[in-house]
């Protein structure tokens, strides 16, 4: 039976209307908006499904192992809710400051120390930095091949069918494993967490490892192993000068609307 | 590394043709390579490629390394990352662009683990720092709540995905004159992991978004598939593509393949229809090219209305029927 790993990280609720967002320009951080909740990177919940459709029909175990900092626990262990085994948490301030390149080496790192694994699952990209190469980075550092980004996956002993996003379609790959797959948001939505997998979740005890405990060095950890430097982090100025079209109706709004259009020949 | 000079762009080939984000590279290339006064060079992979060396000459190339080898015929990871692993040791840039497609997407992030450097995915602008003459890379974060501005101090080359539409492409001029240097990929079909063993083309009917002058884009406010048939008759009537932010694509009530935003189709029309949509970062991030964005939202405070020039604060089920038979007596 298949032993799969998936990546997932823990941040803020990428929902969050965008007047809650701000950043301190100075210390090029974002600053934590008040009634804004944590979330799983949806993209990693996509990961989660991935893997948890291969393990609904021909069993295997799924771990989870997420980096960061500041885990909310009934959060990170969604995973394990949704039907996953373990859960590894990655947690170290020599962690901190990371990069793509810190993050995906402490993965690596830590995916190695789970040992056997026949899938790994990530998200296309985590949604607060975009930045959308950690998962490559990771299969790169342990030498096996990935496809990105992907909206079906298949086993079928050691092979390995996924459907690969392009321009207008997709295509088939087949390869074999151990593969490295990210996941897009076209796999479909993933589970809601039983009450069962909840119950279950909360009693499961989160395996927690330090750099020291994966065999991490130090000098390739957090910003010590950081290789893209923030110059600047700011939010754009939005001009906002709508004009609000009247009417007495919705309709005469709407005739008014194609009138103006017609007016300044955008139709 | 301080050896490493000049611009590089990665070209893509669509169907045998130079795909649109190569003439947009080579365009914003041409600008970076003016400011360092270093050349701009051109690398395409692929099996069969022909002529086009000449055409990304055309459109701004001084140099054109071509990399042709059946097992480049269609992308695999494996396959373009050995080859282009190969050409940057060789050529050694200063600075390597990809487009943030498909392709890029996959390509750059692997290949800049293999040479030891970073890359900044999905930038939106890029320029030479005047002091430091390193590449500033801009990219939207945070779903485009943020911009982000990299730099690539202590790795060459610099590397940067750029997102369509960003840059403008240089006019074509014919009578440009470059050289055209082919590199052996010298790849072992072994190490070639992966295998495309099929294709699938979901082709939209129409208009293609990223081509269109008009899109008439719904979101999760149209509620069903069926409301979203309400959007035909005037999209017709303006010539225009159909869009959808993604809560329709994730719905099902429309293909996937229609989705503008971060994660879907970038377009740049003229006239962008936004009905029935928040206007969230996320989907910003697919039409910020667009010149004028008209809103059509039952709440006030959505943040499309902060982006749109014209806006109807209504119903779309009660707005869109009347505003689409005024136009079609207008146009008709």
């Amino acid at each position: 039976m298949p032993n799969m790993i998936v990546c997932v990280k823990q941040i803020a609720d990428p929902e969050a209307p965008p007047g809650s967002f701000k950043v301190d320009e100075a210390s090029k951080k974002v600053n934590p908006a008040a009634g804004v909740s944590q979330v799983v990177s949806p993209f990693d919940e996509q990961a989660i499904e991935a893997a948890l459709r291969i393990k609904d029909a021909q069993g295997g175990k799924i771990t989870a192992i997420s980096l960061g900092s500041n885990f909310v626990m009934d959060v990170i262990k969604k995973p394990l809710s949704m039907g996953a085994d373990e859960l590894v948490l990655l947690q170290d301030p020599a962690f901190e400051g990371g990069d793509s390149h810190s993050t995906a080496y402490a993965l690596a790192m830590a995916i190695k120390k789970v040992g056997e694994f026949d899938l790994i699952f990530c998200g296309r990209q985590a949604a607060d930095w975009d930045a959308g190469q950690v998962s490559s980075g990771i299969a790169e550092i342990l030498g096996i091949p990935s496809v990105t980004p992907v909206k079906k996956v298949e086993l079928d002993g050691n092979k390995v069918t996924v459907e690969r996003i392009i321009t207008d379609g997709y295509d088939v790959i087949e390869g074999t494993t151990p593969m490295l797959v990210s996941v897009s948001n076209e796999l479909g939505e993933p589970r809601y967490p039983k009450l069962k997998g909840i119950m279950a979740a909360a009693k499961k005890e989160p395996i927690v490892w330090s750099a020291a405990d994966i065999g991490a060095e130090p000098a390739k950890c957090g910003a010590a192993g950081a290789r893209a430097k923030l110059e600047k982090l700011f939010v754009p100025v939005k001009e906002g000068v709508c004009e609000i079209i009247e009417g007495e109706s919705p309709e005469e709004a709407a005739v008014a609307l194609a009138l103006k259009l017609r007016e300044v020949r955008l139709i | 590394m301080a050896d490493n000079k000049g611009v590089m762009i990665c070209g893509e080939i669509i169907e045998g043709k130079l795909a649109p984000i190569t003439a947009e590279l080579l365009g914003g290339g041409r600008d970076l390579a003016g400011k360092l006064g270093e050349e701009l060079s051109a690398v395409l992979l692929g099996s069969g490629i022909g002529d086009l060396a000449k055409e990304a000459i055309a459109l701004g190339a001084d140099k054109v390394y071509v990399v042709d080898d059946p097992l480049l015929k269609t992308y695999t990871t494996d396959a373009y990352v050995a080859a282009m692993e190969k050409v940057v040791k060789e050529i050694s840039p200063n600075i390597l662009l990809f487009g943030t497609t498909p392709l890029g997407r996959d390509l750059a992030p692997r290949l800049a683990f293999r040479l030891g450097t970073s890359v900044s995915m999905d930038c939106t602008a890029l320029d030479i720092d005047p002091g430091s003459k390193l590449l500033l890379q801009t990219r939207p974060v945070y779903g485009g709540n943020a911009l982000a501005v990299f730099v690539c101090e202590g790795s060459k080359p610099q590397m940067a995905a750029v997102r369509a539409k960003a840059m403008d492409p240089k006019d074509r001029d014919d009578s440009r004159s470059g050289e055209v240097i082919p590199i052996a990929a010298g790849l072992d079909p072994a190490a070639v992991r992966t295998k495309v063993v099929n294709t699938v083309k979901e082709e939209v009917e129409g208009i293609k978004l990223e081509d269109a002058d008009v899109i008439v884009c719904g979101g999760r406010g149209v509620g069903s598939a069926e409301d979203f048939k309400m959007l035909e008759p005037l999209a017709k009537l303006l010539n225009a593509a159909i869009g959808a932010s993604r809560p329709p694509c994730d719905n099902g009530w429309v293909s996937p393949s229609i989705q503008i935003g971060l994660t879907g189709k970038i377009v740049g029309p003229t006239l962008y229809i936004a009905v029935a949509l928040s206007g969230s970062s996320q989907h910003m991030a697919g039409c910020s090219g667009a010149k004028n964005i008209i809103a059509i939202n039952k709440d006030a405070e959505a943040n499309i209305f902060k982006e749109a020039r014209f806006g109807i604060v209504g119903d779309f089920k009660k707005v869109i029927p009347a505003f689409t038979d005024k136009v079609k007596e207008l146009v008709g």
